[in-house]
């Protein structure tokens, strides 16, 4: 494959956890709740999926154990948050700690054991065509997942009743609860459908982009989706676009080490998270434009008095 | 016979320190507008919540259409046929009308339909309305408008109305009036809730008055008068306040044409706000709220330093660019709209609460004198007759009238040159405010000028020498109190002022209108 | 049913022993934990929290581990009070171990003679200078444009540690070092003293002390403390009284860069000798940790440090008696948070029986 290939099926592969972690996110915070957990979350699914690919030898089973532990640590931040209306700010760094603390003790064991190569189906016909195919065909399923997540998602949001509950629930729960929604059900219920997409793409990340298991391997994935749904504006179209975007940035670096570019691997390594600041300040500039876009309710407590 | 479409029998709440209702009987009939009426804290919001099923009464039974009903949550409220419009409207700005009107109905119903059915009903009860605008676009009254549309879609049986005039005009509270009847001719039962005798007198058939919880009594208002009402509210005479002619000293506070663009999407732009306020008089700037009245009082206190350096003047010094506690060292204070959370800390003490606008217990770097602090603390509480446990008593601890009561002795303390206060008496009960006023009216015979932001004509035209009303970001030319009625002062909130913004979104009620609430000077 | 009811003026009791409930909560969880995993937990707990305390040396080493939790916390504390959420303190204690370090470096390569009373200050400034400027960072993008100081500060940890590992395996690497990533051990004379001869705890600790009383004197006693306080919970009151948010951002921010910054100085002055890729073992997080379990105060930090350096000098311990991994110390110090928050709702709400009404 040519270096464009390179680029674009790198794009995709490395911008998949990133989309996953932004949608999931994205539902939080369309609800109103800030999930500063992500990054705990992503690990925690990470440790789980390796260790059910491990022991099962199935991608799909430790896929679907990252989205279950994934969500059951959003309904710990859930319930905290939403019935005990902690800080949310507070509460999100704990579940990060505690899931870095957590994936880090269980991790243990599975440093430098390896899984079984698996080979994953391919698109017929279309994986074939010249240039782009194999580039854009040849993927996980789980890239494709991402993709296909972020379409229902939209269509939730925009098409649906459900979907326009929630949006409004994000905006002013207090409206909504006189409204007579369960606001506070309906909230935990996007936090551990968020989270357990937090945990699928902390999955992926160990058992299919790079099939091992190290200590923090998320690397502030998790932080930088959070700054993507600043980024996106909370639509998932553009989360997609954004992830996909980061992931040409790190595949950059090895882009550039490869061209013989005479850059010390660390400073190389700096890129996704100095680009991160920078996009956050571009974005920032204009705290109009976000209030403009931002859930209304994002972060704030919500009480249903009587 | 028919039935009473409500009756409620012996309800009594209870919360944690106060018997909110204590056994309260009511009687509302199909067709009748039935007011329930009290000051702040008498119990009418619980009232209408234990109805609604927001919460449960501690005892006594409610009967809908002659049936013993539990009513458990609104969900079983409106299934019953009770629609409720909130004085805080539960709208979604950045949804449009008919998104919002669906939320608020069952799911069975597809948008299409209601937005059909939004356009019927508008049409039927002569109201203005678009269902694809999006809400944050509307004024406040095209908001009531959509929440009472979507009251009317789910073809109540009895509609709850909480306070609804608070943010309309004298002329569109005519067309809400208009509006009700018919719903009532349906034989829709009203349930109106207020503290404006006026308008009670002017719409309801029959008025239920609470005070401190219990009944004080049930009557036809149109049979009585202004005073008789209110004794059964509060249990005495409206307080008269007696105040000489001002004495006026130098121009203190000058406005010179002050133009400020909104600051985000939902403010509203100033545009070219002249005033003038001299030692020795109280200028009052009336208006419904959400006219520009928060943007010009964050222009006066220094909250907002946008302003050219001369387009507000102290004693003829430009002050436009100025902070807050610039302004404060050269004379003005300012006691805010809000008492928690902007004129005090709420988990703070009325101690360190002091330090926000006072810095004579500061001493050198900064360092705070606990002990000064204390005793000026306390003496600003004895001197305002502020009932807490002491200067360490929290801030959200004390009632609203006390902190209220505090706040403004913390700015009237200070001895200002300039004082200028919005909304005083706003949800404090009838003592305090009456101490409040009293007190305005004493610093402005001691030599102050007082500028009084009000949304109560009453109390605008109680205690105020001169009048403006703001419209749209804009301001009225002023107008001697004495000289001014509620009419007038109603058209003027719509901008109809000569020179003024015109208001064509504004209803336009016919002078003279039957009910229409009397000026001062008329007999009560 | 049990719900909670708001209680109309937060209880100072359960503010007090909120910590201490969270604390039993995670002593119970570990108990169990340790049960499941087939250990003694009477002896599993034992040797985890008891035996940090059991002896002089063994309190000295509390002592020291300490010292750099104190630093960062304080600071933590003031900008958490106002509403600056700094997650960055890793980063910021990374640099001032690299301001620091590179000053011992020059000093120790040069064979400089330099007297002690020139030296300490030198470090500690160096140390507040490079934290500091670090957090400065946060505070220019969030105060110019708007970013938001969690995402930036964090950014810059993994900025902070890859710079360092970039350090000390290129151009700070010690050429007489066998290739290990690591700078020469630095000369005697840029050592922090030592409190007591033969332990290692060293005058850091004391003016982590020292810091902490500063910081309480500022943030009870002074009207710019006091401004502080107020723009985090009710910044409407804060330009109702003209504070000044821009300040608050600014100073809270670089002070607590600085005081982590200095941490950082004293850890590689101090314990370490030399500037490796392992200078902190993820202080800059504990310290979080810290400043919460010590509800904000600098008294409390002072505890809650002590009580967090028994976790991490336990966690050692069990797994070079017990055979416990050390990385448990991180799973229990997330537990003690995550309860501390659950317990916290206590001071604000009380535990009533019944259904709602």
């Amino acid at each position: 494959m040519s270096g464009v290939e390179l680029l674009v099926a790198a794009m995709l592969s490395a911008g998949t956890p990133l989309a996953l972690a932004g949608l999931g996110l994205l539902v939080n915070e369309r609800a109103g709740v800030l999930n500063l957990g992500a990054e705990g979350t992503m690990l925690v699914g990470a440790v789980t999926g390796f260790a059910t690919a491990y022991h099962t030898g199935s991608v799909t089973l430790a896929l679907v154990a990252g989205a279950l532990s994934g969500a059951l640590m959003g309904l710990v931040l859930g319930w905290l948050v939403i019935w005990l209306n902690t800080n949310q700010y507070a509460t999100g760094l704990a579940v990060s700690l505690f899931g870095s603390g957590f994936s880090a003790f269980v991790g243990l064991s599975y440093v430098g054991k390896q899984l079984v190569e698996r080979p994953f189906p391919r698109v017929p016909v279309l994986s074939d065509v010249p240039l782009l195919g194999p580039a854009l065909f040849r993927q996980h399923p789980v890239v494709y997942l991402a993709m296909v997540a972020a379409g229902a998602i939209a269509l939730f949001f925009y098409r649906t009743r459900a979907g326009l509950v929630l949006r409004s629930i994000g905006e002013s729960p207090v409206s909504a609860h006189a409204l007579g929604y369960p606001v506070r059900r309906i909230r935990l219920a996007a936090v551990v459908a968020g989270a357990a997409l937090c945990g699928v793409s902390g999955a992926y990340l160990s058992v299919v982009y790079t099939p091992l298991w190290v200590e923090g391997m998320v690397g502030g994935r998790g932080w930088i989706a959070l700054a993507l749904t600043v980024f996106a504006t909370w639509r998932p179209g553009r989360i997609l676009a954004g992830a996909y975007l980061f992931g040409g940035v790190t595949m950059l670096q090895l882009h550039l080490q490869a061209q013989g570019v005479e850059i010390p691997a660390q400073f190389m390594s700096m890129l996704p998270y100095l680009s991160t600041i920078v996009v956050l300040v571009l974005i920032s500039r204009n705290p109009l434009w976000i209030r403009l876009n931002m859930p209304a309710s994002l972060g704030k407590p919500f009480f249903p008095t009587g | 016979m028919t039935p009473p479409r409500l009756e409620l029998r012996h309800v009594t709440k209870r919360y944690a320190q106060t018997v909110a209702n204590d056994d309260v009987s009511l009687v509302v009939n199909p067709g009748e507008i039935h007011a329930v009426a009290g000051e702040n804290g008498a119990g009418k919001s619980t009232l209408m919540k234990v109805i609604y099923g927001a919460v449960q009464a501690d005892a006594g039974e409610i009967l809908f259409d002659g049936r013993p009903v539990a009513v458990r949550s609104p969900h079983d409220a409106r299934a019953l046929g009770i629609a409720m419009v909130f004085q805080h409207f539960s709208l979604f700005d950045t949804l449009t009308v008919a998104e919002n009107v669906w939320l608020g109905l069952p799911p069975s119903a597809r948008l299409v339909e209601v937005t059909e059915g939004i356009r019927r009903k508008a049409a039927e009860y002569g109201l203005d309305l678009d269902p694809e605008k999006p809400v944050h676009v509307l004024s406040v009254g095209e908001r009531q408008r959509v929440e009472i549309v979507r009251a009317l879609l789910a073809e109540p049986k009895l509609l709850i109305l909480d306070e609804p005039t608070s943010v309309l005009t004298p002329q569109a509270v005519e067309k809400l009036f208009e509006t009700l009847r018919k719903l009532a001719a349906t034989g829709c039962a009203i349930l109106y809730i207020s503290h404006k005798l006026d308008e009670i007198r002017a719409l309801c058939h029959r008025c239920t008055m609470l005070r401190a919880g219990k009944v004080t009594g049930t009557t036809d208002p149109s049979k009585e008068t202004t005073a008789s009402l209110s004794r059964l509210m509060i249990g005495a005479e409206p307080p008269r306040l007696e105040r000489g002619p001002p004495s006026l000293g130098d121009l203190a506070l000058e406005v010179d044409r002050l133009t400020l663009p909104k600051i985000d999407r939902f403010g509203i732009a100033l545009d070219g706000i002249s005033l003038g306020v001299h030692q020795g008089e109280i200028v009052g700037i009336a208006g419904v709220s959400g006219n520009g009245q928060q943007e010009l009082l964050a222009a006066l206190s220094g909250e907002d330093p946008r302003a050219d350096e001369g387009m507000v003047r102290l004693f003829g010094k430009p002050i436009g660019r100025l902070g807050a506690r610039g302004r404060r060292k050269l004379g003005l204070h300012f006691v805010p709209e809000e008492r928690l959370g902007r004129g005090a800390v709420p988990t703070l003490s009325l101690a360190s609460n002091l330090l926000l606008t006072r810095d004579e217990a500061l001493r050198w770097l900064g360092f705070i004198d606990r002990k000064a602090l204390r005793d000026q603390t306390s003496g600003i509480m004895r001197r305002y007759w502020v009932k807490a446990s002491g200067p360490g008593a929290v801030a959200r601890s004390l009632s609203g009238g006390n902190l209220q009561k505090y706040i403004v002795g913390r700015e009237l303390d200070a001895v200002p040159k300039v004082l200028v206060v919005a909304q005083p008496t706003w949800g404090v009960d009838v003592g305090a405010a009456a101490q409040i006023r009293a007190e305005l009216v004493a610093l402005r015979d001691a030599g102050c000028a007082v500028l009084l932001v009000s949304e109560e004509l009453e109390e605008l035209f109680a205690i105020t020498d001169r009048l403006h009303v703001i419209s749209k970001g804009r301001l009225s030319p002023p107008i001697h109190t004495a000289e001014a009625t509620v009419e007038l002062v109603g058209e003027w909130m719509s901008g109809l002022w000569p020179g003024g913004p015109a208001a064509a979104a504004a209803a336009t009620a016919p002078a003279g209108a039957p009910g229409a609430p009397a000026g001062p000077g008329s007999p009560p | 049913m049990i719900r909670l009811e708001p209680r109309p003026v937060p209880s100072l009791a359960m503010s007090v022993l909120s910590p201490a409930i969270a604390l039993a909560l995670t002593v119970a969880a570990g108990f169990v934990l340790f049960l499941a995993l087939g250990k003694d937990p009477g002896r599993v707990l034992q040797v985890f929290l008891l035996e940090p305390m059991n002896g002089v040396r063994a309190l000295t080493e509390l002592g020291l581990k300490s010292t750099p939790l104190v630093l960062c916390a304080l600071g933590l504390a003031l900008c958490y009070r106002s509403n600056v959420w700094n997650i960055g303190a890793e980063g910021q204690f990374l640099m001032g171990a690299i301001a620091a370090g590179g000053l011992a470096l020059f000093v120790t390569q040069e064979s400089l003679a330099v007297s002690r009373w020139v030296f300490l200050p030198a470090l500690v400034l160096a140390g507040a200078a490079g934290g500091g400027l670090w957090a400065g960072v946060v505070a220019l993008l969030r105060d110019r444009f708007n970013a938001n100081e969690i995402l930036v500060s964090l950014m810059l940890v993994y900025v902070a540690n890859l710079f360092l590992s970039w350090l000390v395996f290129g151009p700070w690497k010690d050429p007489h070092g066998f290739n290990f990533p690591q700078t020469m051990a630095f000369a005697a004379q840029t050592e922090l003293p030592r409190i007591v001869r033969g332990m290692r705890l060293h005058w850091g600790s004391l003016f982590a002390l020292a810091a902490a009383f500063v910081v309480w004197f500022y943030m009870f006693r002074t009207y710019h403390g006091l401004q502080l306080q107020v723009g985090g919970p009710s910044p409407a009151a804060a330009r109702y009284a003209g504070f000044s948010a821009r300040s608050a951002i600014w100073t809270t921010l670089v002070t607590s860069g600085a005081l982590a910054g200095v941490a950082g100085a004293f850890e590689v002055a101090g314990p370490m000798g030399q500037l490796t890729p392992h200078v902190s073992s993820g202080y800059g997080f504990t310290a979080i940790i810290v400043a919460f379990v010590g509800r904000l105060h600098p008294l409390g930090c002072v505890l809650a440090s002590l009580l967090l350096s028994v976790f991490l000098i336990g966690g050692e311990l069990a797994q070079s008696r017990v055979g416990l991994p050390s990385a448990l110390t991180g799973v229990f110090q997330g537990v003690l948070l995550l309860s501390l928050l659950a317990c916290d709702t206590l001071v604000h709400n009380r535990l009533r029986l019944g259904r709602a009404r």
